[in-house]
């Protein structure tokens, strides 16, 4: 049985019983019991008489995840997602907490905008904040009302899908942004390198005949920024890193001083380039070296549910970024959910659409790394949950008198992803048929079930 | 007249067709063995030609032009390969761009499918459009040329002139020279000569050859005399006139003035080393036009022997 609740549902009493509790934010990890009652983690000795009891044996109790980046498509592209369904897929994959990217049709670019969103997502299966777009209609030129945007809550500024092109304007914003607290999310992509690209320039590229876009339209970008975020105080947030040194950068910013911080997506660090060639291997599981140079396979080169932006990068690039998270100098993994229907994905590779659905997948892949042995499951609590959580205010901890916000997910045990399977009204991602780790079968928002699977009582 | 069908070549005492591959979407799936029988196909089918046989492995059966991009030789090279082996010949209206005419290239040939097409010869603009098309419908596939990713039939035609002119090709070298980087011919070429053992030297500005270190069994040369040097054969490849402003030459007369083709420069290469070039040729860029008119040139064989290794193609697939 499978329960979809929302945000907007009483908050539910229940004891999690033997489950293993990692929780970062207060340096623990074992065998515990959770009580909650009231939308907060509560003393097992507060709880009423009725409370259900699950018996949370052999599961991982975490906090709940939180995206900093998805895309909700709504409004203007519904027919590839809604905040309700993308909302579902949130809660389905974990999360308490999704940030909403301001690409849709018309962008998020004023507050009423902002306004008209939010109140849509209130009865929506996870809490919702809004991203605003960092410069009028997305075009690159003028910057939003920034301080009424502000009061509506919105979680940062950003134009992705495209760099904010004029080091001018990129400049004038985080000037702007710096005494509000608010970053400028930046996807980070030269225009003049990446024009008329459809993957990562490389020997895959190269062997594909497709035309690709090379590290240095990050890591161009990325150091612009950095130098703009230095001058004037603002705070640069790096969305979707890609590359190996686009992360160096990073770092040597942060040990600077400068304010910085940036995510990864769960794509980034598991695929790699050669997805596009039709290999289906993990990063970690890639050979050294280059390739592939044998046959493709039919079925699956040229798949257009690889094409993404930024495009998948090489096999050293997804493990430098692996290591980045398990080292902390990668802030957040942020899904990058992109949703979008079969006909702007069953075409000529380099007219598909970029982009993958990725709420559903995202702690799946996480724990397959985890498994891999090439993350500590503490850090990937930490790079899906906490950190992301404090960069938009919120707070992610399981001691008593925290707000119920978390997941009970079962790490041992698979679910094949097909299209039924997901809640996104999408299903674009080159994962689908995959057998994954890590089964979700609880995910609490403030005490609220928003998910629930396989739970006598609750589902 | 002689009325017959040209004998599939079967494995070495088998019953087995030496060839297993419903679509040809490029040559990096196909075995010394598979090329070998292809290249003998083709021999036979050009011997049946100069005899003027009528040729009927594909009696009764429709083979479907789908050309989304220019070509003239290409799609004429496949018609007269598919009629001279009692095929019907249509053409399908594919547009080049997906979205321009509302129908989706798998659409369309899904849908042309029906028809009772069992052949469909693909020219597009679109590197991998072979691949589609082949998962979207259930006809035999056969890719005339994807964008800058693979041209295998020009590929199986150069290795049979090439072969005819050195024969085994285990060993010797062959130097490409120019825009490999935008060049199906190029990539094509590389499976098939590194499968039967050539080396493959490329030479180029380093916009164009740069990316190809990291190929298997392909050396990237610096300068084009190197490239040259004592090389079994050398093929050229069109410059893309309308691809220079972006495409990593200065200028044509930079160009043809460090990478051109000339008598002088074929002298490096071993004596009597023969010139191939997928043509069009543009004589004066690549290529001297004495070059092309010369007697090392193969490139008048080279379309000559394009009909037969289509007709070898088209026998094969159908088989």
């Amino acid at each position: 049985m499978t329960r979809l609740g929302s945000i907007a549902d009483p908050p539910a009493s229940l004891l999690l019983r033997g489950a293993r509790v990692v929780d970062p934010a207060n340096g623990t990890d074992g065998v515990a019991d959770l009580a909650i009652r009231d939308g907060t983690v509560v003393d097992p000795a507060d709880l009423p008489a009725d409370a259900i009891r699950i018996d949370a044996e052999g599961l991982l109790a975490i906090p709940a995840l939180c995206d900093l980046h998805a895309h909700l498509r709504e409004p203007g592209d519904e027919q590839a997602e809604t905040i309700a369904s993308g909302a579902r897929a949130a809660a389905h994959g974990g999360y308490a907490t999704v940030c909403a990217m301001p690409n849709t049709d018309p962008p998020l670019d004023e507050a009423s905008r902002v306004a008209w969103v939010r109140s849509l997502a209130a009865d929506a299966a996870c809490r919702v904040r809004v991203i605003a777009a960092a410069t009028r209609g997305r075009a690159g030129e003028r910057l939003p009302e920034v301080m009424e945007l502000a009061e509506q809550g919105v979680a940062g500024f950003s134009d992705d899908g495209a760099t904010v092109a004029s080091a001018r304007v990129a400049r004038a914003l985080l000037g702007y942004l710096a005494p509000l607290g608010l970053p400028l999310i930046e996807h980070a992509e030269e225009p003049g390198l990446a024009e008329g690209t459809a993957m990562r320039a490389g020997a895959v590229a190269t062997r594909l005949g497709l035309a690709g876009w090379p590290a240095s339209a990050e890591l161009a970008i990325v150091e612009r920024d950095i130098a703009l975020a230095a001058e004037t105080g603002g705070w640069l947030h790096v969305t979707h890193l890609s590359t190996a040194a686009g992360l160096q950068a990073v770092r040597r910013a942060k040990a600077a001083g400068v304010r910085v911080t940036c995510d990864v997506t769960p794509h980034h660090l598991a695929l790699t380039d050669a997805w596009v060639a039709g290999d289906r291997r993990y990063a970690w599981e890639a050979p050294d070296g280059v390739g592939p140079f044998d046959a493709l396979d039919p079925e699956l080169a040229y798949d257009g549910s690889c094409r993404v932006n930024p495009p998948l990068a090489t096999r050293d690039d997804a493990l430098a970024l692996l290591a980045g998270v398990a080292d902390g100098s990668v802030d957040a993994i942020a899904s990058d959910h992109a949703p979008h229907p079969p006909e702007r994905k069953l075409v000529e590779f380099a007219a598909a659409s970029p982009g993958m659905v990725g709420l559903e997948t995202a702690l799946s892949l996480g724990l397959a790394a985890v498994a891999a042995g090439c993350l500590p499951l503490e850090a990937l609590v930490v790079a899906l949950a906490v950190r992301p959580a404090g960069l938009i205010g919120e707070a992610r901890s399981l001691a008593v008198g925290a707000a119920a916000d978390l997941v009970l997910v079962d790490p041992g045990a698979t679910w094949r992803v097909t299209t039924d399977r997901l809640a996104s009204a999408s299903a674009n991602t080159p994962l689908l048929g995959r057998e994954l780790p890590g089964v979700v079968s609880l995910t609490l928002a403030e005490g609220r079930v928003t998910y629930a699977e396989g739970l006598p009582g609750v589902d | 007249m002689v009325q017959t069908a040209i004998p599939i070549p079967r494995s070495p005492g088998t019953d087995t067709p030496a060839w297993r591959h419903r679509h040809l979407l490029d040559v990096d799936a196909l075995s010394a063995e598979e090329i070998a029988a292809c290249l003998d196909t083709a021999v036979r089918m050009r011997e049946a030609r100069t005899r003027g046989d009528r040729l009927r492995n594909l009696e009764r059966q429709v083979v479907g032009l789908a050309f989304a991009e220019a070509s003239t030789r290409t799609r004429v090279s496949f018609e007269i390969a598919a009629t001279s082996l009692g095929a019907q010949v249509v053409e399908l209206p594919i547009h080049a761009s997906s979205v321009s005419k509302g129908e989706s290239l798998a659409d369309t040939l899904r849908t042309l499918e029906r028809t009772g097409i069992g052949t469909i010869v693909l020219r597009h603009a679109a590197s991998g459009a072979p691949y589609l098309a082949a998962r979207s419908c259930g006809s035999r596939i056969v890719n005339a040329g994807d964008g800058t990713h693979a041209h295998p039939t020009q590929a199986l035609l150069d290795v049979l002139t090439l072969r005819d002119a050195l024969g085994d090709l285990a060993g010797r070298t062959v130097a490409i020279v120019g825009d490999i980087g935008h060049s199906r011919v190029a990539r094509s070429n590389l499976h098939l000569l590194t499968t039967l053992g050539a080396a493959v030297r490329l030479a180029g500005p380093p916009a164009w050859v740069g990316a190809f270190r990291a190929w298997p069994g392909a050396s990237v040369h610096a300068s084009l005399e190197e490239a040259l040097d004592g090389a079994d054969a050398v093929m050229a490849l069109r410059v893309q006139l309308e691809r220079n402003g972006g495409g990593g030459v200065p200028s044509l007369r930079e160009y043809t003035r460090r990478w051109g083709l000339t008598e002088a420069r074929m002298r490096l290469a071993r004596p009597g080393a023969p010139l191939l070039h997928p043509g069009p040729t543009n004589e004066g860029v690549e290529l001297t036009a004495a070059l092309s008119a010369g007697p090392r040139s193969l490139i008048g064989t080279q379309v000559a022997n394009g009909v037969a290794v289509r007709m070898a193609v088209l026998s094969l697939l159908a088989s």
